[in-house]
């Protein structure tokens, strides 16, 4: 079962998700032992694999460290619900595998610790603790054939291949 | 068949004849940027899938920047990574040591822009170098190494919205005050996935230098990129400048061309800004926030760290002490050396500011200037986000060199225009 971690502000940006402090490394398993530092402080001593992260407006907002994504997603936080997401962050997102469901629906409905599931083909999220359905748009194609692929660079390197 | 400016660069480097906002492409990449923090894991995920290669020695610039010099083992680690790759693979323009500087104000400085070209690098503030009628936008590492594979990308076409910029900026107003005025209006997400094209009189006043302040800070809206179309203000700054290929193309954007949003600025009304903790869309008039009390000035970046900006900064310091620590970061070697000769060193130096070696240092809370819990910074660079220059208990505040210069001598946010 997937806990959601409810951060309800806008513009939760990249120096929080992963400070600069700690770029002085790429390693995933390191940086996501500091995920979210600046915004929650106790967030890794929280998260569970396959929790969910949800947040309001232009999340991953600033700098364009990929970081940010292997950060959570080293922390294997399974996807972030948002009602919007920065530019950058979404699209290295995307180019990383890693699957981001835009919902201001979810933001809304979603409190913070609720039990949640997400069916990805269909665009269903099911918070289990209101009993609430919230569906989304899922991603757009050419998106999933980058995810199904495992990443951009994976789709690129079986073309090259090929 | 209209279009703005950045459809048109889009559809010269996709092949097509016209592009419409949303569409998806492939495009040819010109130049792509390579610095220090970002490159490094590029290298290694095109290495874990086996391919070792770069598209064109010749169309990537690398320069060490955001721990110049390495500042701990694990940053020099990054650099041996970044410097064993680049010296393998003959990149050409590989600036190092000694000349290595802040990425956004070294590429345009050494002549590796050109108008109507297509730009990605591997950090966000990459739109700085649309001020040269370019397309130049910031992305993750990943779409690096596509890039540095393959020469080419997926990008979807950004609808763009224009910025007019009327009027007169008055003295001891900058175009930092400027971008910062725009931001206020439209918020940090005002631009998501967009196209900023800034046009207007104001603007044909301004020094390219002056330019780059305002695209530099494109992101800070959200945007996909910030563009400045050509005249002879970019024909001026190229002449003599450009390394390699020597022509380029000029496109402007068609008078009927399409945008999503038209906003007008009177610039003769703009005030010097600050923008407050903890967004850079906080920006209020100097004299709505003066007299709080300061800890650091910081004066360097690169929106802000360019040889115009010491000169501003030296003429406010110029016979004066500073209160509180204060530190000059020149963006490359050519301004380092450019404001030695220039005398402002001596200005610096007897007002008491500390002169930095080229890099980005403190503005990412690096090193060279960091922030302790409960202080706060002024300063020229583009982002206040929470913890951004040290601890997460810290504040910064954003402003022009010449509010920074002038905050520097009181030790508090203060009005440059009394100095003047």
């Amino acid at each position: 079962m997937a806990t959601a971690h409810v951060y309800k502000r806008d513009h939760v940006n990249t120096d929080e998700i992963i400070p600069a402090r700690y770029l002085n490394t790429d390693a995933e398993a390191e940086l996501a032992t500091h995920c979210l530092e600046d915004l929650d402080v106790n967030f890794v001593k929280k998260v569970r694999p396959g929790d969910v992260v949800v947040a309001g407006d232009d999340f991953g907002c600033g700098s364009s460290r990929e970081h940010a994504v292997w950060a959570i997603r080293g922390a294997k936080v399974q996807t972030v619900i948002a009602r919007s997401f920065a530019r950058i962050f979404y699209r290295n997102a995307i180019d990383c595998g890693f699957y981001l469901i835009e919902s201001a629906e979810a933001v809304d409905k979603i409190a913070d610790g609720d039990e949640v599931e997400i069916d990805y083909d269909a665009g269903v999220i099911t918070d289990k603790t209101n009993g609430r359905t919230i569906t989304f748009q899922p991603l757009p194609d050419f998106a999933l054939e980058i995810i199904a692929a495992g990443g951009l660079l994976d789709k690129i390197a079986a073309e090259l291949k090929s | 068949m209209a279009m703005t400016i950045t459809e048109k660069i889009f559809a010269r480097a996709s092949g097509h004849k016209k592009v419409t906002p949303g569409q998806l492409v492939d495009a040819n990449i010109d130049v792509v940027m390579c610095h220090d923090v970002t490159t490094p894991p590029a290298i290694s995920m095109l290495a874990e899938r086996g391919i070792d290669r770069v598209f064109d020695p010749e169309k990537i610039v690398v320069t060490p920047d955001h721990f110049q010099p390495p500042k701990d083992v694990k940053s020099a680690e990054l650099h041996k990574r970044l410097d064993d790759w680049a010296k393998r693979h003959k990149i050409k323009y590989y600036y190092k040591l000694g000349r290595a500087g802040v990425c956004h104000a070294l590429l345009p400085e050494q002549g590796h822009i050109r108008p109507g070209e297509v730009i990605v690098g591997g950090d966000s503030h990459t739109c700085t170098y649309g001020a040269l009628a370019a397309f130049s936008t910031g992305i993750g590492s990943t779409d690096l190494a596509a890039s540095i594979a393959t020469g080419r990308l997926w990008f979807r076409v950004p609808a763009s919205m224009k910025f007019v910029l009327n009027g007169s900026l008055r003295s001891g107003v900058y175009s930092k005050d400027v971008i910062l005025t725009v931001i206020a209006r439209i918020g940090t997400d005002g631009a998501l996935y967009r196209a900023m094209e800034f046009v207007g009189p104001a603007l044909a006043e301004m020094s390219m230098e002056a330019r780059m302040t305002i695209t530099n800070m494109a992101i800070e809206a959200g945007a996909k990129n910030g563009i400045i179309g050509f005249d002879d203000v970019t024909k001026a700054y190229l002449e003599g400048r450009l390394k390699g290929k020597q022509d380029y193309t000029v496109v402007a954007s068609d008078d009927d061309a399409e945008y999503a949003v038209v906003e007008e600025f009177d610039c003769s009304t703009i005030e010097p800004m600050v923008a407050l903790p903890h967004l850079p869309s906080g920006g209020v008039a100097v004299g709505d926030c003066a007299g709080t009390p300061m800890d650091q000035a910081y004066i360097g970046s690169c929106t802000n760290g360019r040889i115009e900006d010491l000169r501003v900064a030296a003429d406010i310091l110029k016979g004066k002490e500073v209160k509180i620590r204060t530190l000059v970061v020149p963006a490359t070697p050519v301004i380092w050396k450019q404001a030695s000769d220039e005398g402002l060193f001596d200005v610096f130096y007897d007002a008491g500011c500390v002169i930095s070696a080229p890099t980005c240092g403190a503005c990412l809370g690096g090193f060279m200037g960091v922030l302790a819990a409960g202080e706060k910074c002024i300063s020229t660079t583009n982002r206040n986000f929470v913890g951004r220059m040290g601890s997460p208990k810290s504040e910064v505040y954003l402003a022009s060199p010449a509010t920074v210069a002038a905050s520097a001598v009181e030790g508090k946010l203060a009005d440059p225009r009394k100095y003047l």
